[in-house]
């Protein structure tokens, strides 16, 4: 294994996409992720990659969409706002059945917000990146050895089902500092010459990606075709992490810092005795719902622990079919749950019946 | 064995490096290790701090909200953490900057005039590895002897002159009393 060193994670997840062969970084700065920027324009040009700080988020989001339709490993990355004007690109991104990796290390919203760590983008990534019926794969990390993985993860699953994909990604995690591998074994290479416009040299038909698609029985087409994809990503590319559930009567979910956060809130709940546990979604989407509605049969409820208003929540009571309580443990603009505002959400849970 | 430890002062000071310097400690010795930074306008000339956790298992939350080891480099740092230190807390304060005591009474303080020392030794701008050195000696969140490996990794090498000056400065700590 290689050694271990110490990385902040918005610059250990910027060289991740390094090595995974990512040669085209475009991005506009903006707290917390201005570190992702910064370590690209140090790194892209020793390695003959294309670092551009473009205008506008706009203006970067649509040079991804570039180097993605010939065939390149692209990714931007930016905070709250900045992914808000995006979406634009992003939908036509998914229109256009194209892979590209988008960073968003949450700030508090809405509006400008703050620049402290938030999670109420959950809504923006999983429901509405932008117009129209498509989805993102959604990729939450907890710590920086999984900012690393997952980014890796995020272009092999971008090229995989050739759509883009989005790190859900938090101020906390951008800023912190952990030991961290960077081994991460074989780049997968996907022929993508069926699509890519990358040049015919006049020996083959031209390749077209487009998003426009007049005629509405043939829109209709493929986005049924779309979505037999996106089924295929439901069956099998769902991932999350399971903490203490053994024997849980409570089971948290969370994801990122406040993954994190609740950790702390099970291991001193478990000393007074109260069986908690966690299931932490790794793909908000996919959405771990298969996992939860079968812990639904075995805990009498639920707490959902997230830096919103209560967004994920509301998967949450879908996935468990409102069989059990949710209780919602928050803080938002900026602020985070501590350990005792966990614990004590955990044993009002504790309180209450097994029957909604 | 799991240390949190919050370092504050005023920006500038190094509190980031000196919580670094830690976090490459429990790097080198295989520990769990987390540092996050406060980020944000407050970092401009106002105040800063830094989260260190080092433990020999996994680590939950980063954020220290209840340190058992906290460095005070100026007063603002001290009046908004000391009641936030778990009792039995060791508390290290700059006492060239803060001149007022430590009110509470469970906990152990521990006064260092680092800022003065610094100037006094040549060392301007280190004060913050003497409190290090200092807390070191009190707290043993680390070993001693690692001090010059660690700072070897830490200090980057374009700023290879301030080694042997950084390592002075946590000596000194380490020996003030």
């Amino acid at each position: 294994m290689a050694e271990k060193v110490l990385m902040k994670g918005n610059e250990a997840l910027a060289e991740a996409a390094i090595m995974a062969g990512c040669r085209h970084y475009f991005g506009y700065p903006i707290t917390p992720q201005t570190e992702i920027a910064a370590y690209m324009a140090k790194r892209m040009p020793l390695i003959g990659g294309t670092f551009l700080q473009a205008e506008s988020e706009i203006a970067a989001i649509n040079m991804v969409y570039g180097a993605a339709a010939a065939g390149k490993r692209a990714m931007t990355s930016s905070s709250s706002p900045g992914i808000a004007l995006k979406s634009e690109g992003i939908s036509y991104l998914a229109g256009s059945d194209l892979p590209a990796l988008i960073i968003n290390v949450q700030r508090g919203g809405p509006g400008l917000g703050g620049i402290q760590p938030s999670q109420s983008d959950y809504f923006q990534a999983t429901k509405s990146a932008g117009h129209g019926d498509f989805r993102l794969i959604v990729l939450a990390p907890a710590s920086v050895q999984e900012m690393v993985d997952l980014t890796f993860k995020g272009f092999d699953l971008a090229d995989k089902y050739r759509m883009p994909t989005m790190l859900l990604s938090d101020g906390t995690m951008g800023q912190m500092m952990e030991p961290v591998s960077l081994d991460m074994g074989e780049v997968k290479e996907y022929d993508k010459s069926s699509w890519a416009a990358c040049g015919t040299k006049c020996e083959r038909e031209h390749n077209v990606v487009n998003s426009l698609f007049i005629q509405p029985d043939e829109l209709e087409k493929y986005n049924f075709e779309r979505y037999e994809r996106y089924a295929q990503i439901e069956a099998n590319e769902v991932m999350y992490d399971e903490y203490r559930m053994d024997d849980a009567e409570i089971c948290i979910v969370a994801y990122g810092v406040a993954a994190r956060v609740s950790q702390n809130a099970i291991d001193k709940a478990r000393e007074n005795g109260i069986k908690v546990g966690m299931i932490r979604p790794i793909t908000l989407w996919p959405f771990p719902k298969a996992v939860l509605n079968a812990a639904a049969d075995k805990v009498k409820s639920f707490v959902c622990v997230e830096l919103s208003m209560g967004q994920m929540i509301e998967d949450i009571e879908l996935a468990i079919r409102c069989k059990k309580p949710v209780l919602l443990c928050n803080r938002t603009g900026g602020m985070i749950p501590t350990t005792a505002d966990v614990l004590s959400k955990i044993e009002e849970a504790n309180n209450i019946g097994g029957d909604k | 064995m799991t240390h949190q430890i919050l370092l504050a002062g005023f920006g500038g000071q190094g509190i980031l490096f000196s919580g670094k310097f830690l976090a490459y400690d429990g790097l080198i010795e295989d520990r769990q290790v987390s540092w996050l930074p406060s980020y944000g306008p407050e970092m401009r000339g106002g105040t800063c701090n830094c989260s260190v956790i080092l433990s020999d298992s996994q680590i939950g939350s980063p954020i220290v909200s209840n340190p058992d080891v906290l460095i005070a480099m100026n007063l603002p740092s001290l009046d908004k953490f000391e009641n936030e230190c778990v009792a039995g807390a060791k508390i290290f304060v700059d006492s060239s900057l803060v001149d007022r005591k430590v009110e509470r009474t469970d906990v152990e303080a521990y006064y260092i005039p680092a800022t003065k020392m610094a100037s006094d030794e040549g060392l301007s701008g280190l004060a913050n590895m003497i409190m290090i050195g200092y807390m070191i000696k009190k707290a043993g969140v680390m070993p001693y002897e690692n001090v010059e490996k660690v700072m070897a990794k830490v200090v980057p090498a374009k700023k290879q002159t301030m080694l042997a000056l950084n390592i002075k400065a946590v000596e000194l700590g380490y020996n003030f009393d």
